[in-house]
C-alpha cells in the first residue's frame, strides 16, 4: 500500500480537498494522511466505495490532545554590530500544537491491506472543536466517536447520537485532555458530621456555581 | 361491562397484531444483572414482550485506563493490561507488547514467539470454553454445561499459574519476549491437557449441538449480515459467524502464525447459533495450532539480552499493533514523544465495538433473547469500559 498513490487517487476524485502526508519516524512506518474537515465525509465515502483498494473496515477511532507547546531555541546568527560582523545568539520562539486531533485506522478487508491512518484537526482546543462525524460512512465509529466526544471534547457534527459514553451525563469536563485537573471529589455527598461539614463548606466555596449549597450550609 | 362497550367495531375487525395497543414498558436491565456479565446496563423499551428500543449504557467500570497509562512507564502498564479483558490476560499482554515492539522496532527471539503462540492459544481455549458455558447458562441450561466448561478452563488456568504465578492476572509478556521460561514438567502437563481437550469438545457437542431447545432458542435470533458486520467494525468470532473471512492470524500473520496450518471457520447465518458453533469450531483449530507449536518449540533464549526494558524511551513516532484476541481485534495505538511514558495510549476494545449492533440485533425479540444475544457477543466489561 502506497500512501502517495492513495493521496493522488483521492485528489483526483474529490475536487478541492487538501491532503497532507504526516510522516512517522518510528520503525512501524505507519504514515498518516491529514484530511481537511470540510471534505472529510466525501473522502471517507470515496475510500469506502471508490478507492482501490476499498477501505471498507474502520477499525480504530481515537483522539489525541496537542496543547500549545512553545519552545525557545537559541540560534546563532551573524549580524553587523557597530560595523563589525559578530555572531549573536538569538532566541527563536516556535509554537506547535493547540489543536485536538482525531485519528482513524482503516483497513481493506478485500485486499487485506492497511492500516491507512486518517487524521483530522480542530481549529483550536476551546471554541472551534467541531469536526464532521464519519459514522455515516463507517458505523464502527459510532461508539468510538462518542468516546472521543466524552473524553476529549471534540464535537462530531452529523453523528446520529452524540452523547457521553463513559462518563455520566452531568459531568462537564473532558478527562483525557492533557490539562485536565481532577475534582477534589468525584462523587461528593455531604453528611451532617462536623469534619465533613467543614469539608462540605470548603468544597462548595471552591465552586463557582454552588449546587445544593443552601441545604449544606 | 363499560370497558367492553368502549371497544368499537372497527378495532375488533382489524388483524390481531394491530388492535393490541398497550402502553410501552420501559425497563432498566442492569447494571447488576447476572446476564450482563458485569456492570452493564441496557435501557429497554418493550411493547408487550417485544423489544422496540434498546440503548446500552456504559461506564460503570470506567477508570480511564488510557489516562493512567500516560502517567506510567511503558513497562508499568503491562500488568494493567491484564485487567482489561480479565478473562484473557495473556492475549492483552501480547497485543500491547506487539504495539510497543512495532513502535520501537524490537525483535523477538524464536522461542519466545512459540511460547506466545502456545499461551495465546491456551487463552483462546479457556475463553471460548468459558463463553459457551456462560451462554448455555444464560439460556437456562443451568449449571451442568457451565461446570463442564469450567472444569476444562480450570485445567488451563492451572497451567498459567504454574508458568506465570497467577491464574488470571498473568502479566506474562515483555517487550521483545516473555517473562519466564517453561518450568520443568510443564510441557508434559500441557500435552495432557491438550490431548484430553477434544474429548470434552466431543462430549459437549454430542450433548448440545442438535439439542432441540438450543436450536429453537438460538437459530434465527440476533442476526447480523456480512455487510452490517463489516460496516460496524465487528471482529473476531462474531464477524466470522456472519461470514466475514477475516482472521488476523491469517491476515497480518503477526508473530509466527504463518508457520502453522489451521482453518478459519465461517458461519452462514450470523445468528446466535452460528456464534455459538464458531467458538466450538475455533477451539478445534486452536488445538491444531497448539499441537504444531508444542511439537516444534525450539530451544533458545526467551529474551534478547540486549533489549532494554528499564528506562525505555522509544523514538518519537506512533504505531498501531493489533492481534486476534479471543474476543476480536484487540489493538493498541501508541504515540511516543521520546519520553519514558507514552504520550498517547489507546486500547481498541473489541468488546465495545462488537456491541455497536446490539440494539439492531435485539429489536423484535423477547427479553430472554436479549440475554442470549448479549451472551453470544462475548463481552468483558473491564475492556468495554476501560
Amino acid at each position: 500500500m502506497n500512501l502517495e498513490e492513495i493521496k493522488s487517487q483521492i485528489e483526483a476524485n474529490v475536487p478541492g480537498c487538501s491532503l497532507e502526508i504526516i510522516p512517522n519516524a518510528s520503525p512501524s512506518g505507519q504514515h498518516s494522511l491529514l484530511v481537511d474537515p470540510e471534505h472529510a465525509l466525501t473522502v471517507g465515502s470515496f475510500l469506502r466505495d471508490g478507492a482501490s483498494p476499498r477501505f471498507d473496515y474502520c477499525s480504530n477511532v481515537t483522539g489525541v490532545d496537542w496543547p500549545l507547546k512553545e519552545t525557545t531555541a537559541k540560534q546563532k546568527t551573524k549580524k553587523i554590530v557597530d560595523g563589525v560582523e559578530k555572531e549573536v545568539e538569538e532566541a527563536v520562539k516556535t509554537s506547535t500544537g493547540d489543536y485536538l486531533e482525531v485519528v482513524y485506522h482503516l483497513f481493506s478487508l478485500e485486499d487485506r491491506q492497511g492500516p491507512l491512518v486518517l487524521r483530522m484537526r480542530t481549529g483550536d482546543r476551546a471554541e472551534r472543536v467541531h469536526l464532521p462525524s464519519l459514522t455515516p460512512v463507517w458505523r464502527s465509529a459510532e461508539f468510538q466517536e462518542r468516546e472521543v466526544y466524552d473524553l476529549f471534547g471534540i464535537v462530531f457534527d452529523g453523528h446520529p447520537d452524540l452523547r457521553r459514553l463513559l462518563m455520566w451525563e452531568e459531568f462537564t469536563d473532558h478527562p483525557m485532555r492533557k490539562d485536565y485537573v481532577d475534582p477534589d471529589d468525584y462523587e461528593y455527598e455531604p453528611t451532617a458530621h462536623d469534619e465533613v461539614l467543614k469539608r462540605t463548606q470548603a468544597h462548595y466555596a471552591a465552586q463557582e456555581t454552588p449546587s445544593g449549597a443552601e441545604e449544606a450550609r | 361491562m363499560s370497558v367492553l362497550t368502549e371497544v368499537s367495531i372497527d378495532t375488533i375487525s382489524q388483524p390481531a397484531n394491530d388492535h393490541l395497543h398497550g402502553d410501552l414498558l420501559e425497563i432498566s436491565m442492569g447494571p447488576h444483572h447476572p446476564s450482563t456479565h458485569g456492570v452493564f446496563r441496557m435501557n429497554i423499551v418493550l411493547d408487550g414482550e417485544r423489544v422496540v428500543k434498546l440503548k446500552p449504557v456504559f461506564g460503570y467500570l470506567h477508570r480511564n485506563h488510557e489516562k493512567i497509562a500516560e502517567h506510567e512507564t511503558y513497562l508499568g502498564s503491562m500488568p494493567y493490561t491484564d485487567r482489561l479483558d480479565y478473562i484473557c490476560s495473556i492475549t492483552n499482554n501480547w497485543a500491547y507488547a506487539l504495539a510497543v515492539e512495532k513502535l520501537a522496532g524490537i525483535p523477538v527471539p524464536e522461542r519466545a514467539e512459540y511460547l506466545r503462540v502456545i499461551t495465546g492459544e491456551l487463552t483462546r481455549l479457556q475463553n471460548h470454553a468459558g463463553l459457551i458455558g456462560f451462554l448455555l447458562q444464560d439460556m437456562g441450561a443451568s449449571g451442568t454445561p457451565l461446570m463442564y466448561a469450567f472444569r476444562e478452563r480450570e485445567k488451563i488456568l492451572d497451567l498459567f499459574e504454574a508458568l506465570t504465578g497467577a491464574r488470571m492476572m498473568c502479566n506474562y509478556m515483555r517487550f521483545g519476549g516473555c517473562r519466564r521460561d517453561l518450568p520443568s514438567g510443564w510441557m508434559e502437563h500441557a500435552q495432557k491437557v491438550v490431548d484430553g481437550f477434544p474429548r470434552f469438545l466431543d462430549e459437549f457437542e454430542r450433548l448440545l449441538r442438535t439439542n432441540e431447545i438450543l436450536m429453537a432458542r438460538t437459530q434465527g435470533v440476533g442476526i447480523v449480515t456480512r455487510e452490517q458486520a463489516i460496516n460496524a467494525g465487528i471482529s473476531g468470532p462474531m464477524a466470522r459467524a456472519s461470514g466475514v473471512n477475516y482472521d488476523l492470524r491469517k491476515v497480518d500473520k503477526y508473530g509466527i502464525y504463518d508457520r502453522f496450518s489451521f482453518r478459519v471457520p465461517l458461519g452462514e447465518h450470523g445468528d446466535v447459533y452460528d456464534r455459538y458453533m464458531m467458538r466450538l469450531l475455533e477451539m478445534r483449530e486452536s488445538l491444531d495450532i497448539l499441537k504444531q507449536a508444542m511439537r516444534d518449540l525450539p530451544s533458545g533464549p526467551i529474551m534478547d539480552p540486549n533489549t532494554k526494558i528499564r528506562n525505555f524511551r522509544p523514538k518519537a513516532g506512533e504505531a498501531y499493533g493489533r492481534i486476534e484476541s479471543p474476543k476480536g481485534e484487540l489493538g493498541f495505538y501508541l504515540i511516543s514523544d521520546g519520553g519514558p511514558n507514552p504520550y498517547r495510549y489507546r486500547v481498541r476494545p473489541p468488546s465495545l465495538i462488537n456491541l455497536t449492533l446490539l440494539e439492531q440485533m435485539c429489536l423484535g425479540h423477547n427479553v430472554s433473547d436479549v440475554v442470549i444475544i448479549l451472551g453470544s457477543v462475548d463481552i468483558v466489561l473491564g475492556e468495554v469500559d476501560r
